[in-house]
């Protein structure tokens, strides 16, 4: 294997960015271990990992979120310390994060010209933040409307006023983590599109990524982390998917999920018309149908707020409906069963989107935790009490059946990996045999291992007759996953098939809100 | 994007507040020494007034008593998310339910009075809660702001029955007659005379013994039953909890109930304990010192009564100093006791950041 980074000497000029012996520990934790990392100006050069393999600590050096133990950091191969943000701006270091970091009621112009005022008084800078916003939208096509209210603004067009900060305070080197998250096929792919050309107009690109997809289209050369660890830097074009997830996780994984045909069952769960408004009034879920049977797995696509979380929260019981019908095999749930808890004693069982504010309570020891939405059950009780002795007993046996690791029920929740937490939230979830399952993002932040695990705990649930409600911003797991996918945009479906029966382009196209006919 | 803080658990129990307690010394020093006194010798009556006679102690421990209820009634609401800044408020009720008891039921023999009398007194303070955290539930009114109102309600509601209705006729002070004896809850004193061992006479009593037995309670309920786990669960996380189906609202209410049945019981200490009357401003601020010890012992039962205690040597001891030391005024000891204050609640990150770091430097080492 073709590990390691190109040798000392070589004839090119200095690299854009050169990372020597990084090491950083926090407390026991030892996240980043003496990574070599060497950025050719001028290309697109990926960063993949699991969760807590090491790339976020790593680009929080180079950011000057922290400071390194040991080890150097070199900008066009000129020896820098970064000991804040701006230091590295200085640097010409640009980041574009996961979450943007944008004043929503302020317009772009302000946004940009944020902490770059340029005085007390705020015309002549902003007369300069205008010029540099014109130019930038010739040389790279990066075209905006200076005076649009960012909050109004659609999420690629956020993410591009992200990208402007950084190109107006005259970033080289552009770090975007995990850019794609939050957008459709379409935007991600235009995105790539104006990455290359920033790269070919001598900026260097790093993408932090966790879709091999993503890493095997766009980046020119592609680093692997593992632990701590930079294992390899390859060139994009010499390796493959499952190449690179191979490094990533030191073992083969399979990165399809094997499952045969879905033997469908009577309809579990039945959502008709269902209309769903939030605290504002504004309608979240608009005029929703569809079923799912026992036995199948029926995907939610869509991009992230386009009413999916409300929709499953409203099934859930969290929420108020306003308008429509649910029914649960053969009971319409009415006002008074809208409950979390009674629902849960129907057998309607919720893995949530948020483990972290939702499935876990993050400052509880694990097995209380593990008990969250249950702890009125008799196996827990003792007379008046909780049973301490039943609940750590029980999460024990999960723990063990489940593979979380540590197997330690005292554990503050907040300490294990995010794989892990999923992997404590299912347990609870599908080990009192549910009828229906409601799952959202199942493997957000979780570790490839532990994705390969869950995936095949939801098949075979779906084989054991489950009927499974599948929310997921992650196309490639509906597709791997679901029987048949319910597209959602602005609320509202805009389109049903079955996954055997459609391919990425066309659920893009639905989650874009383009019509069912059009598509 | 600052890593959260992590240390020992001993650290953060024990050395994080007892550094806030030393680093509160040097700067009330500093003050002591700058209207020229010895600092050293002020600190030595201060602790030889709190803790080196029996009747020191005892005063020490009566003041404790205060501070235990109203802490643990912070601490319950805190666990639930609930800022109760009402304890003053609930503590002032607590004496009106204690004393129509005591009034009215007087005919009753002591070891029914007693029990009765410190119901009533719970009862009321958890009324006097119930008003704020039923506005919080249903309404979302904001319970810093109401308790704060209810503070200035139940002292003026106080004032009014004492003036025109309660009040001892033919009397110019404002307060109610004396209790039967058989309201009294018996000193500390009184029972080791009984058995047989002199110990200094002192205002401690019995409700210390009920104090302790609250903080130990109060531990089961929060950590060992399901509605301390569902009350933690609101506090940590609403959104957990509205996933569990918890109700917050009921949450709500249920731990204000006990917060402010909690902070009445100080009129069992204060009023059938010590002033076997009910009287202006018996609660003297410990509602708010509540605030201040609940947060330096960390709003754990076991921190609080140690918390609590400090708080009696400070009040204690101040007494003496002020005494002993007469450009030393009572002010003083309130400087000293905002000191503590500050630097336990206001700036804990003080002590805990620095030491998280040390910490992690050792691990590095290692």
């Amino acid at each position: 294997m073709s590990a390691g980074g190109e040798g000392a000497g070589s004839p090119e000029p200095a690299p854009s960015l050169e990372l020597v012996g990084i090491d950083k520990r926090f407390g026991e934790v030892h996240a980043n271990k003496a990574v070599d990392l060497v950025v050719r100006r001028g290309s697109i050069h990926g960063i993949v990992g699991e969760n807590g393999a090491g790339k976020s600590t790593l680009m929080s050096i180079v950011y000057g979120f922290y400071e390194a133990d040991a080890g150097e950091i070199r900008v066009n191969g000129r020896p820098v310390r970064i000991r804040a943000p701006r230091e590295a701006i200085a640097a010409g270091i640009g980041m574009v994060h996961q979450h943007f970091m944008l004043v929503e009621p302020l317009s772009v112009l302000d946004n940009v010209m944020l902490g770059a005022e340029g005085g007390a008084l705020l015309r002549a800078g902003a007369r300069k933040a205008r010029a540099e916003l014109e130019r930038l939208s010739t040389e790279y096509g990066l075209a905006i409307d200076p005076d649009a209210i960012v909050g109004d603004l659609p999420v690629g067009l956020q993410q591009r006023v992200e990208l402007l900060k950084a190109l107006v305070r005259g970033a080289d080197i552009l770090v975007l983590d995990e850019p794609t998250a939050v957008l459709t096929p379409e935007e991600a792919d235009h995105l790539f599109r104006l990455l290359r050309v920033l790269a070919s107009e001598g900026k260097t690109v790093i993408l932090i990524t966790h879709k091999l997809r993503e890493i095997m289209a766009v980046t020119s050369r592609v680093s692997v982390m593992r632990r701590g660890e930079m294992v390899a830097t390859l060139d994009t074009a010499d390796t493959s998917p499952g190449q690179l997830a191979e490094l990533m996780v030191g073992r083969r994984v399979l990165l399809r999920v094997e499952k045969g045909p879905a033997r469908l069952g009577a309809l579990r769960l039945q959502v008709q018309n269902l209309t769903v408004v939030d605290a504002k009034g504004t309608p979240r879920v608009r005029d929703v149908s569809f079923g799912v049977h026992a036995g199948e797995i029926v995907g939610v696509a869509g991009i992230s707020g386009n009413g999916q979380s409300e929709l499953l929260e409203a099934l859930a019981g969290m929420r108020p409906i306003a308008g429509g019908r649910i029914t649960l095999g053969s009971t319409e749930i009415g006002p008074e069963l809208r409950d979390p808890h009674v629902l849960r004693r129907r057998g309607l069982l919720h893995v949530p989107e948020d483990r972290l504010r939702m499935g876990l309570v993050p400052p509880f020891e694990a097995c209380e935790s593990a008990i969250l939405g249950f702890h009125e059950e008799e196996r827990y009780r003792a007379g008046p009490l909780l049973s301490r002795d039943a609940v750590i007993e029980d999460t024990r046996e999960k723990m063990e059946s489940y593979d979380v690791r540590p197997p330690a029920p005292l554990l503050r929740t907040s300490k294990f990996s995010g794989g892990n937490q999923q992997k404590l939230v299912l347990a609870r979830e599908i080990e009192r045999s549910p009828k229906v399952l409601l799952v959202g993002q199942p493997t957000r932040g979780v570790d490839i291992g532990a994705i390969e695990f869950i995936h095949r705990r939801l098949v075979a649930l779906r084989d054991a007759g489950v009927a499974i409600l599948l929310v997921s911003v992650e196309l490639d797991e509906i597709m791997g996953l679901a029987d048949r996918v319910v597209v959602m945009c602005g609320g509202r479906v805009t389109g049903e098939r079955l996954t055997s029966e459609t391919d990425e382009r066309e659920l893009g196209l639905l989650m874009a809100g383009v019509s069912e006919q059009a598509a | 994007m600052s890593a959260p803080i992590e240390v020992p658990r001993w650290v953060d129990l024990a050395l994080v507040p007892a550094l806030a307690v030393v680093a509160a010394f040097l700067v009330a020093g500093l003050v002591v020494l700058a209207i020229g006194e010895n600092p050293l010798s002020a600190t030595l009556i201060l602790l030889r007034g709190a803790l080196g006679s029996g009747e020191g102690l005892g005063f020490t421990l009566y003041y404790a008593t205060n501070f235990i209820f109203t802490g643990l009634a912070v601490a319950v609401a805190f666990h639930a998310g609930l800022f109760n800044i009402g304890g003053e408020g609930q503590a002032t009720l607590g004496g009106l339910g204690a004393a129509l008891v005591c009034l009215r039921l007087d005919f009753l023999p002591a070891w029914a009075l007693v029990p009765l009398g410190a119901l009533s007194a719970a009862a009321f303070g958890a009324a006097w809660a119930f008003i704020p955290a039923w506005l919080q539930a249903r309404r979302g009114s904001h319970i810093v702001i109401t308790t704060i109102m209810f503070n200035m309600l139940a002292s003026a509601l106080l004032v009014y029955l004492l003036v025109n209705v309660m009040g001892k006729p033919g009397s110019m002070s404002v307060e109610t007659r004396v209790f039967a004896p058989a309201a009294h809850v018996p000193f500390v004193h009184e029972l080791a005379a009984q058995f047989g061992v002199p110990i200094p006479a002192s205002p401690l009593n019995l409700s210390f013994v009920l104090a302790l037995a609250m903080a130990a309670l109060m531990w089961v309920v929060l950590w060992r039953t399901r509605l301390g786990y569902a009350i933690r669960t609101v506090g940590a996380s609403p959104t957990a909890a509205a996933y569990a189906g918890i109700s917050n609202t009921r949450v709500i209410v249920v731990a204000m109930l006990i917060s402010g049945g909690l902070a009445g019981l100080v009129a069992v200490n204060e009023i059938m304990g010590v002033q076997e009357r009910l009287l202006l401003e018996f609660t003297s601020g410990a509602g708010f010192i509540g605030i201040a010890v609940a947060l330096m012992g960390r709003s754990h039962p076991f921190g609080i009564v140690l918390a609590s205690i400090l708080f009696g040597v400070l009040y204690q001891g101040g007494t003496e100093l002020a005494f002993d030391m007469p450009s030393i005024t009572r002010d003083m000891v309130v400087t000293i006791s905002g000191l503590v204050i500050l630097f336990a609640g206001a700036l804990d990150g003080l002590f805990r950041r620095p030491l998280a770091a040390a910490f992690a430097g050792r691990g590095k080492g290692a």
